[in-house]
């Protein structure tokens, strides 16, 4: 069966960004960016799948800006077959982006479509979902454990009190959490094949879908700054300042 | 406008997190509608009618919705938030797994995990981990919108007098069913509602050693969390994480047992009234936001403090 992966480029998880001075938007400018590490998790989930002969066609997709080719071609050096780019300047909320990627599922028609379960600029957590209600599919969001069985999908979800197993029909939408996997490395001859795989550009336009922003950000400003306190020598005096100075215990 | 707030339970009992959720919407302002769907959750619907603040519940009781599914909660919620000028949910796995399906449907791009109600359509919310605090507006018409529970005290559970209405809707897709749960049991509070979390990370170099943890908890009434690096190691649970990929607290004292601090940690719980550090490494980042440091072994310095207090 034929698997889509969605690949968000992102600032990398180690950059600690701060606000411009003018409070318009997040400072990113050379700053390293990377593939989102929920992402790299879906891409490493597939790639599995189709070396257990489960699938048979691997696309990785991303949106956004030309150097997101970057991320696709990452995907393809850890296993994707083929890449699909959506070429957009204008900012992407995620019902955006789930519009563009409901235009190419009717397209490509694969059978399960992986997503990071939040990109970690954003923090939306929001995209697979809205996704799964375009496009009528069962999602199976936060998984740690995913099986194809025939027609259906068994996914293990991590949720509050602990984990939940959830049947699918195919096709079926899942997001991955942290636990599902461990990413592999690219090795060299990978990425240097991976140079050679294709890679397709289109538009939102061209899907047909209006990417106009609903939500307008007025201002980003740093968080209330935590001021570092006092060390203290021991534990007497650690539980003496905890009952009478700070009284939480 | 009215605002339709979703209930977070498990059939039985309703959960802490809603009542946050009603602060939020009497921060917004308007009449506030309860919806309570699951399936033998009448009990859940008469807690639901005592909140503070609440006017109406509604009652959809139905074995389409027992496990919370959210291919036929969210339509619901669809079919039902038509008339709404806002729709909130806390934060929870719950509501980030439904209510953005949810808001597809209705064709609005939904808010996650707002911390303060600046306006009936400006919120602000975190991004990049906690690291900047985003003002967003909405021009959709319908507000769809999830709330972060530790940034709103929760309303009185009693006190309200709402009306239970039963909801005669039954949306079940036929596409997803429910297999089977494996819940985590505890005597300790819940994580996200505990007023002093004790957390462990890798410096506790097995799951065996969160027993003094558990003892210092027992003592101190406290729920026990761990740092990513805990739970990748396989030390405990990983319902357990605190962090930007985990649960969010906001006790009223925090203490972090040989957790260094990365980003990913501080995003879980820096919002804490008190945070206390215990770890050996005198230069690790969590003591940039501990109001009391101390550097010491954890594995003499917690059997102590159990004892002194």
């Amino acid at each position: 069966m034929k698997v889509l992966v969605a690949v968000k480029r992102v600032v990398d998880y180690n950059v600690k960004v701060r606000p411009k001075a003018d409070g318009s938007d997040v400072d990113i400018a050379n700053v390293k960016m990377s593939i989102n590490p929920f992402c790299e998790i879906a891409v490493e989930e597939a790639v599995r799948l189709k070396e257990k002969g489960v699938v048979s066609e691997i696309v990785a997709v991303s949106m956004g800006s030309k150097q997101c080719q970057e991320q696709i071609r990452t995907a393809l050096a850890l296993g994707a077959d083929r890449g699909i780019l959506v070429e957009a300047d204008a900012e992407l909320q995620p019902l955006a982006v789930a519009k563009c990627l409901k235009a190419i599922v009717e397209k490509e028609e694969p059978q399960m479509v992986i997503l990071g379960k939040q990109s970690i600029d954003g923090d939306n957590n929001q995209t697979g979902q809205m996704l799964g209600a375009l496009t009528g599919m069962g999602q199976g969001t936060f998984a740690s454990e995913v099986v194809v069985e025939g027609e259906a999908v068994k996914v293990t979800r991590e949720i509050d009190g602990g984990l939940q197993t959830v049947e699918l029909k195919l096709p079926a939408i899942v997001t991955t959490d942290l636990r599902l996997n461990e990413p592999r490395y690219a090795s060299l001859p990978n990425i240097m094949k991976a140079k050679k795989k294709p890679l397709d550009i289109t538009t939102p336009d061209e899907l047909g879908v209006d990417i106009t922003p609903r939500t307008k950000t007025l201002k980003v400003e740093p968080p209330a700054e935590r001021q570092a306190g006092i060390k203290v020598a021991d534990v007497a005096e650690l539980v003496e300042k905890l009952k009478n100075e700070a009284k939480v215990i | 406008m009215s605002i339709l707030i979703i209930a977070e339970h498990d059939n039985a009992e309703l959960k802490g997190a809603t009542l946050n959720t009603i602060a939020a919407a009497k921060a917004i302002g308007g009449d506030i509608n309860v919806l309570v769907a699951g399936a033998g959750c009448a009990a859940v619907a008469d807690a639901a009618a005592k909140a503070d603040g609440v006017t109406k519940i509604l009652l959809a009781d139905n074995a389409a919705y027992e496990h919370q599914l959210a291919e036929n909660v969210a339509k619901l919620v669809a079919d039902l938030g038509k008339d709404y000028g806002h729709i909130l949910a806390p934060a929870t796995t719950n509501g980030k797994n439904m209510l953005p399906r949810a808001a597809a449907l209705l064709d609005v791009q939904p808010i996650s995990d707002i911390v303060t109600v600046e306006s009936a359509d400006t919120f602000k919310r975190p991004i990049y981990a906690g690291n900047v605090i985003a003002t967003v507006q909405s021009s959709d018409a319908i507000k769809v919108i999830s709330v972060r529970i530790t940034a709103f005290d929760a309303v009185a559970a009693e006190g309200g007098s709402a009306a239970v209405e039963s909801v005669d809707i039954t949306d079940d897709a036929g596409i997803s069913s429910f297999v089977g749960e494996e819940l985590a049991k505890s005597d300790r509070p819940e994580l996200t509602a505990a007023s002093v979390v004790i957390s462990g990370g890798r410096g506790m170099q097995n799951g065996e050693n969160f027993e003094l943890l558990y003892k210092l908890a027992d003592k101190l009434g406290a729920a026990v969390g761990a740092s990513r690096a805990a739970v990748d190691a396989g030390f405990v649970p990983n319902d357990m994480q605190v962090g930007q990929t985990g649960k969010i607290v906001a006790p009223d004292l925090y203490i972090a047992v040989g957790i260094s601090g990365a980003i990913q940690h501080l995003a879980g719980m820096k919002d804490s009234k008190v945070i206390v550090a215990i770890n050996k490494d005198e230069e690790a980042p969590i003591f940039s936001v501990a109001d009391y440091g101390l550097v010491a072994d954890l594995f003499e310095a917690i059997p102590e403090f159990e004892t002194k207090l």
